[in-house]
């Protein structure tokens, strides 16, 4: 019996489940942030590419729900229950929140990357889903890759290499 | 308020104009500097989502050289100056006359790094000069910085503004070249992002009005 693998690509401000043996992908994570949600036992996992923090702060109604660090967790945590996944067992890890630039003046948007990593950590603390393991912040890009087999997340940079965590 | 699916004909030939004005400048400087004949392309208006815009550019992880400044003032946006490795090595090489320069090294190599920087600064610069003339729109450009990293990392860093309110991008891209067309040619890419709310600004400082 052959098993095949999909590299299942996430974009920006999107989200996707997948299964075993099949692999999630984001690429080219700046401020944005890489979530993945995942449950070792049935070995189910999701990924989404969050751009912004709040979806309340927002001036129009907009229309992707993915977008938003906390309408995309929601979204998440519910495809991966309808595909089975018990919450208790879930997991979670997560990658970028870089600064890419070194000025950024307007004060609104000060440090966008942090907020997103901190918004993420808020909503996966209320969710009870414990974070084991992280690489955020720095002024990297990062394009990561989530083996749902191992729960292994590959975190590859230009300047910096490849780390597993 | 306009929006984006309610532009006519006549505000995106306003918006090439733009691009023209700010580019044409930006060729005269550039060819200034290297003492050489630049030529622009027309300018080309995109309204792209957000992963329509890496597509643009060759992919997410795509590896880019950009200088990226936030233009405040009264109608404030993103500018990014694009290079690809190969186009700044071409650059490094008539500015320094260094032929072994690799563009994976740009964040090491102090003269290389210093040198696109100030190119970056000069044509940006002048970019926003003439548009805040043409436009009498009083626009003030950030100190400009450099990165080399991937596509995706560097443009949603300026498309912050933008994705608060919508989920799709207007960008007005304008390319600069020497006359020679070759592999080694001096080029780049200019991207003007405005913020969604300039657009007003814009189209009734150059007597567009809503219709």
């Amino acid at each position: 019996m052959t098993i095949t693998t999909t590299m299942i690509k996430v974009g920006i401000a999107d989200l996707k489940t997948a299964k075993a043996p099949n692999m999630l992908k984001t690429s080219g994570l700046g401020s944005c942030v890489g979530v993945v949600v995942y449950e070792t036992s049935q070995k189910i996992a999701g990924l989404a590419h969050v751009m912004l923090p709040d979806s309340t702060v927002s001036k129009r109604e907009t229309n992707n729900a993915m977008k938003y660090a906390d309408t995309a967790l929601d979204i998440l945590l519910k495809e991966l229950q309808e595909h089975g996944a018990k919450k208790y067992a879930l997991r979670a890890k997560m990658a970028g929140g870089a600064h890419m630039f070194s000025f950024r003046s307007d004060n609104k948007m000060l440090r966008i990357g942090d907020r997103n990593v901190e918004a993420v950590r808020n909503i996966l603390a209320r969710y009870s889903i414990p974070i084991l393991a992280e690489d955020v912040g720095g002024n990297k890009g990062r394009t990561i890759e989530f083996n749902i087999e191992t729960s292994m997340l590959e975190i590859r940079t230009v300047n910096a290499g490849t780390t597993i965590i | 308020m306009v929006r984006i699916d309610q532009l006519t004909q006549t505000h995106l030939d306003v918006l090439k104009e733009v691009g023209n004005i700010g580019a044409g400048n930006a060729a005269t400087a550039l060819s200034s500097l290297l003492n050489k004949k630049i030529d622009m392309t027309i300018p080309s208006i995109n309204i792209v989502d957000f992963n329509e815009l890496m597509d643009y550019v060759g992919g997410p992880e795509t590896l880019i050289v950009s200088v990226f400044l936030r233009i405040q003032g009264e109608a404030p946006g993103s500018m990014f100056f694009v290079l690809t490795p190969e186009e700044t090595n071409a650059l490094v090489k008539r500015l320094l006359g260094d032929t072994e320069f690799k563009a994976e090294e740009l964040m090491e190599k102090e003269m290389a790094y210093s040198a696109i920087s100030e190119i970056g600064n000069i044509l940006s610069g002048s970019y926003l000069s003439a548009l805040s003339d043409f436009t009498s729109i009083n626009m003030q450009p950030t100190v400009p910085t450099l990165v080399l990293d991937m596509a995706a990392a560097i443009l949603m860093e300026g498309l912050v503004e933008v994705s608060q309110e919508s989920d799709h991008a207007i960008i007005i891209d304008t390319m600069i070249e020497d006359g020679e067309g070759s592999t080694s040619s001096v080029k780049g890419h200019f991207f003007l992002l405005p913020d969604p709310d300039s657009f007003d600004k814009i189209f009734s400082a150059l007597g567009v009005l809503d219709k």
